[in-house]
Formats: structure tokens, C-alpha cells, sequence
């Protein structure tokens, strides 16, 4: 499997971060998301990053590993900023270059935008770093429960969701392994004209939906064969609670909230 | 052709939180035309080594020789594609490569990407289905309607229609009825004298190995425990159950008659017919195996 | 012994313009016993299995397990009590981790959380597993995973397992793993077993073998009996221990084998008798 594939994996751990709920990381995230927009000074963008690089470095999870993890949209961020610097034409001429006049406030902007594209990023994977995915189908199923009552299928949906996510490594795995079959028997998926790459996916899709049906019907009988039969009168293993970590961290998230607006300008 | 390894090593993934060594140091040396085994453990590097073998992947450090064919980490391999031809893999379940709409389409579809020319595909075709013992009729059939067995032939048919001169065999009997993995492994041999092949078996099957191959490699751990031919090697009880492998059957009941009779009856190959013909003189009390 | 199955004239075939793949088929399993079903591919043996807990039902014949008839109305009942474990070791772990997977059952019956927990622990230390509760399905090996599966079936306190070539996909430390995992469980448990399998060596250690051919029920005996008909199973694709082959040459070469040996031992104490008599 190629590196890039590990971005945003979940990576194993016992930190603070880890043993939250996952209900409590998503709510979290969203309104870190919401009041992202709302820094507007030095002192309340640093408080943001202060919480969100605090957080990173909470979970233990390797700097470089992290940092790797943004790169494809290191990208984006630097794009931002050079644009911002180009376009706006706010306070005095930083410097210019030929003809054209770098302003302070293309400077300022940029920086602060990117800063925010980076403050939203790195949060938001915290959440696939330290949450199993099966945690946050869990997360979501009990925070769409109420749903129910208008007949939305939940379980169902959860249902489908985890094993989707139970699945993902070993189709991935297929796909390597049937890839390396039709390679050896000379098909060249990385080079040549495009109309022959795409032919190329042919042998390889073919096998993988075959593969991927006989996985479903034979999965669908040993889920008969263990009693499966729908959402009723079904109790649960997995449990999600709220504890007094939770709390705390729903404590210091309102600090910051109320350190925000008291910062803005 | 020749296939050499020269300090070979394999890193998945390096540099990350899931690195992993697959094989380390490995250094081995294979004779054009034998047929050698290759036995481990799942994890001990078997799958990893046989992906060298077509350069589906080059090693992190050290150089395989294949034939004429260089493969190394700093060295693009020149003409990869037309190793690939010389090098037939029959991967595990290799029937979940299939999906052309007929057999004959399928068996055709490497020769096809190799740029062999239409008659001659329509020949081997022909040639690769009468080799795999199926009859012609199936040729015009979707390779979805067919037995598994029936399957797993039109699958090896498509490798051996690439016309190899080196084929590898991943666990190529996995999944089939003991009639069956008969049946595919003496073709298999009958294959290698026939074409004057050069086979690589990567196998779980002591009895195979035994039974089939001159030569034999013993993996662990992504290095080599053990190497040589197998009367020799397949009898080291002791280094064999350090890696957790039993001796194939016939050996150990023969150290088993051994130990109760005392006298040695040396195992060369014969078959079950005249094995029982020797013990049957000793249990007598007949003098031949002093 | 009492029975626990009882297979009554059954005919089995999956679409109506199909041959049969089951035919006027009748057996019983006996409460507490272990059954080997063995046969060549396509011999109907895995459709016997899926015919047991009612994943499949007959068009003709009826099945009985438990004394309950199986049907529509029954099966519910009747996979509690008749767990079942997979060739493919991936297409039937449902949970995303062994915990869950173990629980999934559980789940299925209903049964409250409490008793889960203490049911996963005892399961999972069953097949010696505890240490891997947390583990997701792509970290384990083959046989681990098989391991599970049979954790989940346990978990569930069934009467009757059935292995439906469980270990065909496995490597030789696999299979040596469920064939002990399988041993403990049979020991420590009221349980009555079926392996549907190629191994001979699972075959051997069983208490009766069943042979199909062609849909048909084609023998029914203990080990030994069974292997005594060496050349006709043969010849309907199946095989024999090498002690059965190598008996029945030496038998040809001469000597008086009197009892058909089942293992190395029973063969070189027999070699030993006929040598001292020399």
C-alpha cells in the first residue's frame, strides 16, 4: 500500500483526546468550525491556535506525522495566502516587484486566512486521528436517533456504514492483489494514452464487483446464520457515555469561546 | 532462466508508524529449468519474494537477476513489460482474475497485451485449454458459468497462454478437492519437463514439495532458514519444527520404523507400491536394509 | 444416544429447471457426538449444512433438529441452537472489531448487555483470543479470524457447531489451531459437532463419518470403516491417510494386516506383532 493511503488513519492511543466520546469531538469540532470565522484579532487567533495545537500535541501522535498527513493541502493554504497577497489592496506598499505593489493588508489577510484553513484542517482530522471510524458511526447513529420516530432507518444506516468501513481494508487489498494479477498478465495501468488507461480498469473492475457480490451474499447468509433479522428487539454491545472528561473538556471549550469574544477587536 | 537474489530486502510503507521488513538479506541462486519450492508461514516473506519476480516489486536494497532482466531499487528495469512475458505468476485463487465475457477471450487477453498476433493467440488458446484439460467447447462459454475448479483451469490456461519460460505458483491447489489439487499439480510437473520450464511453487504442502520439486527454500521471517535439495533438506526434523513445518509424513513414519525396528529404510523417492515391498522384507526379517 | 438431527428423505435443488443436488437424503446426528461430512466438491455436503439451521429449506423431506421441524416459523429458534461457521474467514466477520464481532449474535438474540460482556470474555478465552478484543478483522491472521468466528458461534451457546470447511482457506498453522481450538471446545462443552472437510486428519479424529457422492448419502461409519473402502473412495475423488494407503500395499506385499490402521502408531504396533511372529 502506497503512503498516502495512511492519511487521517486512525492512529491507536490512550491521550485525553482518544478517551472522549465521540459525540463530544464532533460537537466540538462543529462549533470550533462555527467560531473560526469569528477571530478577527492577534490575541483571538492565537487563542484558536493555542486550542487546536494544543490538542494536536495532546494526543501524542508524532509531529511529522501529523504535519505529513496536511501536506496535500499545504498546498492550498500557501495558494490562499499568495492570492490574498495579489488581490487585496488594503494599507500601505509592503514591497514591490516590477511594476506590482505588495500591500500590508494582502499580507495580513492572507496570513490570516491561511491560518484558518489551517486551524479548520488540523482539527478536523484530529477527529479520524483518535476516533475510530467505528466510534463515529456510532457518534452518529445515537446522534440521529431521534430520527427514528419519522421512520428514518438509522440502524440500517449505521448498519451499512460499519460494514462498509469493515470492508474498506480487505477490498482494498483485493483491488492491490487483482491490480498485481492483470499487471502480470501485462496490463499497464500507469502509462501510454489515456484511452488505453481506461480500458486498462476494465479487467480490473470487472473481478473486484464479482468479487465484491460473492463477499455481500455470502456475508448477508452468515449474517441469517447468526440471527440477523433487522433492527428489532436487538440490544447493543457498544456504548457511548458522556463522562466527567467530557465535561471538562465541554468546560474549557465554552472558556475559549468566551476568551474569543472578549479578544475580538 | 536463470534467477538470482542478491542481498535482497523489502520495506513496506518505510518510514511511517506501519513500517514493515518483509524480507532482509536475502540471497539465493536458481538454476535455469528446476523446479523449486518455496515453503513458509504466512508473514514469512513468500508473497513478498514471489512479486520480485516479475518486478511487481523492486527491492529496497540488493538486485534480482532474472535471466538477462536487472531489478534493483536505483535502476529502472528496462523492458519490465516484456519480463512479464517470459514470467508466468499464477497467483493464489487465480480464478478472481476472470472477466473477460468468454473463456477464449480471457485465456487470450495476456498474449493479446503482449502484441502476439491473432493466429497464433487463436493457437495457444487452443493449446493452453487441451493443457489444462478442459474441453474446447468450454472455449465459447462465460467463465462465470463454470465450476470453481473448472475456473481455476481457465485462469491457469490464460498464464500458460503467455508461453513463459519461468513459472511461478502461488499455493496453486489452495481451496480444491483432493482430486483436484492431484489433478493441477501433475500437470503442473508434467508442464515443467514438457516445455523445459523454469517453476517456482510457493507452497504450504510438505508432500508436494517433496514429491515434486529438486530444489528447496525454507523462508522465515523474510530470511533463509533453510535451502537445498529435498532429501536432504526435509528430513531436518529439528530446524523444521523450529519453524514450526512437520516433515512430510512418509519421512517421519519412516524415522518412526526406525526407532522401533532399528534397521533404516532410506527414502529415494519411491512410491507408496514399493516402499510397502521394503518394509514388507524387513518386518519378514529379510537382510537387504542392514 | 439421543438424537439431535434427523435427516428424513430429503431432495434438495436450488432453481426447478436444476438437477437435484440433494437426493432422498437420510441421516441422523446424535446429541454430544462429532460428524466428519466429507465428498467431492459439488457432492451436496455444504448444502447439508445450510439445510440444518434453515438457511436453505428442502422441497422434499422434512428436517428435524431438536425434535422442532425445521421451517419458516422455526428457523428463528433453530440458529440458536445450530451455529455455524464459514469457509471464507473474511465474508463472515461482520463487526468491525473482535469485540464486536464476538457480540454481533448476541445482539441479534437480544440478549442484554451484562450478560454479553461476560460472554464475550469467556468465549473469546475459549479460543484463546482474549488478548485481542480490540483488534479490526484486517490485523488478524486467517486462523485468528476463524478463531473469532467460532468465539461468535460459542458466544451464542448453540447445541450444535457446524464447520463448513472452516480451515480450507487456512495455512497449515491455521488449521492446527482450529482443529485444537475445536478439541478444547468439544472437551469443556456439551456440544455436538460436524466438520464438513477435505482434511483427513480432521476426519480421523471424529466420531462417524458421513461420505456423499453425487447427492446421495454414499457411506456411513466410524473412521475405520470408512477408510477400510480405500479404492472406492478413490474413485470418487476423494482420499485416504497415507497409513491406509501404505496398509493396503503392504497388505498386497504380502503381509497380514488384520486391523485397518488409522494412525502411525496402530500401524508399526501391527508391524511389530506380524515381525515377532517371524
Amino acid at each position: 500500500m502506497s503512503s498516502s493511503m495512511i492519511i487521517g488513519q486512525y492512529v491507536p492511543g490512550n491521550s485525553v483526546i482518544h478517551r472522549l466520546d465521540p459525540r463530544t469531538k464532533i460537537t466540538i469540532i462543529f462549533f470550533f468550525v462555527l467560531i473560526v470565522f469569528f477571530a478577527n484579532s492577534v490575541m483571538s487567533y492565537g487563542l484558536l491556535t493555542l486550542f487546536a495545537v494544543g490538542s494536536a500535541v495532546s494526543t501524542k501522535i508524532p509531529a511529522n506525522y501529523l504535519i505529513k498527513g496536511l501536506l496535500p493541502v499545504w498546498f492550498l493554504i500557501v495558494f490562499t495566502f499568495i492570492l490574498h497577497l495579489f488581490v487585496t489592496k488594503e494599507g500601505e506598499v509592503l514591497f514591490s516587484i516590477f511594476t506590482f505593489d505588495f500591500y500590508t493588508g494582502g499580507f495580513i489577510q492572507g496570513l490570516a486566512i491561511s491560518l484558518r484553513f489551517f486551524l479548520l484542517i488540523l482539527v478536523t482530522s484530529l477527529l479520524t486521528l483518535t476516533t475510530t471510524p467505528i466510534e463515529i458511526t456510532d457518534a452518529i447513529e445515537s446522534m440521529l436517533g431521534p430520527l427514528k420516530k419519522i421512520r428514518f432507518p438509522v440502524h440500517e444506516l449505521a448498519l451499512m456504514m460499519s460494514i462498509s468501513l469493515r470492508f474498506i481494508p480487505t477490498l482494498m487489498q483485493e483491488t492491490e492483489k487483482i491490480s498485481k494479477a492483470q499487471a502480470s498478465r501485462g496490463v499497464d495501468f500507469r502509462t501510454g494514452p489515456v484511452k488505453d488507461r481506461i480500458k486498462a480498469v476494465v479487467p480490473l473492475l470487472v473481478p473486484l464487483f464479482v468479487s465484491a457480490f460473492k463477499r455481500a451474499e455470502e456475508l448477508a447468509m452468515a449474517m441469517e446464520a447468526r440471527g440477523y433479522q433487522g433492527g428489532e428487539g436487538r440490544t447493543k454491545l457498544r456504548e457511548l457515555s458522556i463522562g466527567r472528561l467530557d465535561i471538562y473538556i465541554y468546560i474549557l471549550f465554552v472558556l475559549v469561546i468566551i476568551g474569543l469574544f472578549m479578544t475580538r477587536s | 532462466m536463470d534467477i538470482t537474489f542478491k542481498d535482497v530486502s523489502y520495506i513496506y510503507q518505510p518510514n511511517t508508524p506501519f513500517e514493515h521488513r518483509a524480507l532482509s538479506e536475502l540471497s539465493f541462486h536458481i538454476r535455469s529449468g528446476s523446479f523449486i519450492a518455496i515453503i513458509g508461514h504466512t508473514g514469512s516473506g513468500k508473497s513478498t519474494l514471489l512479486q520480485h519476480l516479475n518486478g511487481l516489486l523492486r527491492p529496497t536494497e540488493g538486485e534480482v537477476t532474472i535471466g538477462t532482466y536487472k531489478i534493483s531499487a536505483d535502476e529502472k528495469t528496462k523492458n519490465i513489460k516484456s519480463l512479464r512475458e517470459k514470467v508466468g505468476v499464477v497467483f493464489q485463487y487465480p480464478e478472481h482474475q476472470l472477466f473477460e465475457e468468454t473463456v477464449e477471450k480471457d485465456i487470450g487477453f495476456g498474449p493479446l497485451n503482449f502484441h502476439v498476433d491473432q493466429e497464433e493467440i487463436k493457437r495457444r488458446t487452443r493449446e493452453a485449454i487441451k493443457a489444462v484439460d478442459l474441453p474446447e467447447e468450454l472455449l465459447h462459454r462465460s467463465p462465470f458459468d463454470l465450476s470453481g475448479g473448472q475456473m481455476r483451469r481457465v485462469a491457469i490456461a490464460g498464464v500458460l497462454a503467455m508461453d513463459p519460460n519461468v513459472l511461478v505458483l502461488d499455493e496453486p491447489t489452495a481451496g480444491l478437492d483432493p482430486r483436484g489439487q492431484r489433478e493441477v499439480m501433475d500437470m503442473f510437473s508434467n508442464l515443467h519437463k514438457e516445455k523445459k520450464l523454469t517453476t517456482v511453487l510457493v507452497t504450504h504442502s510438505m508432500e508436494d514439495a517433496l514429491r515434486y520439486a529438486d530444489h528447496i527454500i525454507i523462508l522465515k521471517d523474510g530470511k533463509k532458514h533453510l535451502e537445498g535439495p529435498p532429501l536432504e533438506v526435509l528430513v531436518r526434523k529439528k530446524e523444521l519444527e523450529h519453524v514450526q513445518l512437520d516433515v512430510p509424513e512418509v519421512i517421519q513414519f519412516l524415522s518412526e520404523v526406525e526407532e522401533k525396528f532399528g534397521k533404516t529404510i532410506s527414502y529415494h523417492n519411491q512410491n507408496i507400491a514399493q516402499l510397502a515391498k521394503e518394509l514388507a522384507a524387513m518386518v519378514k526379517g529379510g537382510d537387504d536394509h542392514e | 444416544m439421543s438424537q439431535f438431527i434427523e435427516f428424513r428423505d430429503v431432495s434438495f435443488r436450488y432453481r426447478e429447471d436444476q438437477p437435484w443436488v440433494l437426493e432422498n437424503v437420510s441421516f441422523t446426528v446424535h446429541t454430544d457426538e462429532w460428524l466428519a461430512i466429507i465428498g467431492h466438491n459439488g457432492s451436496g455436503k455444504s448444502t447439508i449444512a445450510k439445510l440444518m439451521n434453515g438457511l436453505l429449506l428442502p422441497q422434499q423431506g422434512e428436517i428435524l433438529v431438536d425434535g422442532i421441524v425445521v421451517n419458516e416459523e422455526t428457523i428463528w429458534d433453530i440458529r440458536k441452537k445450530v451455529g455455524m461457521v464459514f469457509q471464507n474467514p473474511d465474508n463472515q466477520f461482520v463487526g468491525t472489531t473482535v469485540r464486536d464481532d464476538v457480540a454481533f449474535g448476541m445482539e441479534n438474540h437480544g440478549l442484554p448487555r451484562e450478560l454479553m460482556l461476560k460472554r464475550v470474555q469467556s468465549s473469546l478465552a475459549a479460543v484463546g483470543m482474549s488478548n485481542y478484543q480490540s483488534h479490526e478483522p484486517h490485523r488478524l491472521s486467517g486462523g485468528q479470524k476463524q478463531r473469532v468466528a467460532i468465539a461468535s458461534v460459542l458466544a451464542v451457546a448453540p447445541e450444535l457447531i457446524i464447520l463448513d470447511e472452516a480451515t480450507a482457506m487456512l495455512d497449515p498453522k491455521g488449521r492446527l489451531e482450529i482443529m485444537e481450538t475445536i478439541r478444547q471446545v468439544q472437551e469443556n462443552q456439551d456440544l455436538s459437532l460436524i466438520t464438513i472437510t477435505h482434511d483427513l486428519r480432521e476426519v480421523i479424529k471424529a466420531d462417524r463419518v458421513l461420505v456423499m457422492n453425487q447427492g446421495r448419502r454414499w457411506l456411513e461409519g466410524d473412521p475405520r470403516e470408512v477408510f477400510a473402502e480405500k479404492d472406492a473412495l478413490m474413485n470418487i475423488g476423494l482420499d485416504t491417510p497415507f497409513v491406509t494407503k501404505l496398509a493396503a500395499e503392504l497388505s498386497a506385499a504380502g503381509l497380514n494386516i488384520q486391523r485397518e490402521p488409522l494412525n502411525h502408531q496402530e500401524l508399526l504396533e501391527e508391524l511389530w506383532t506380524l515381525h515377532s511372529k517371524m
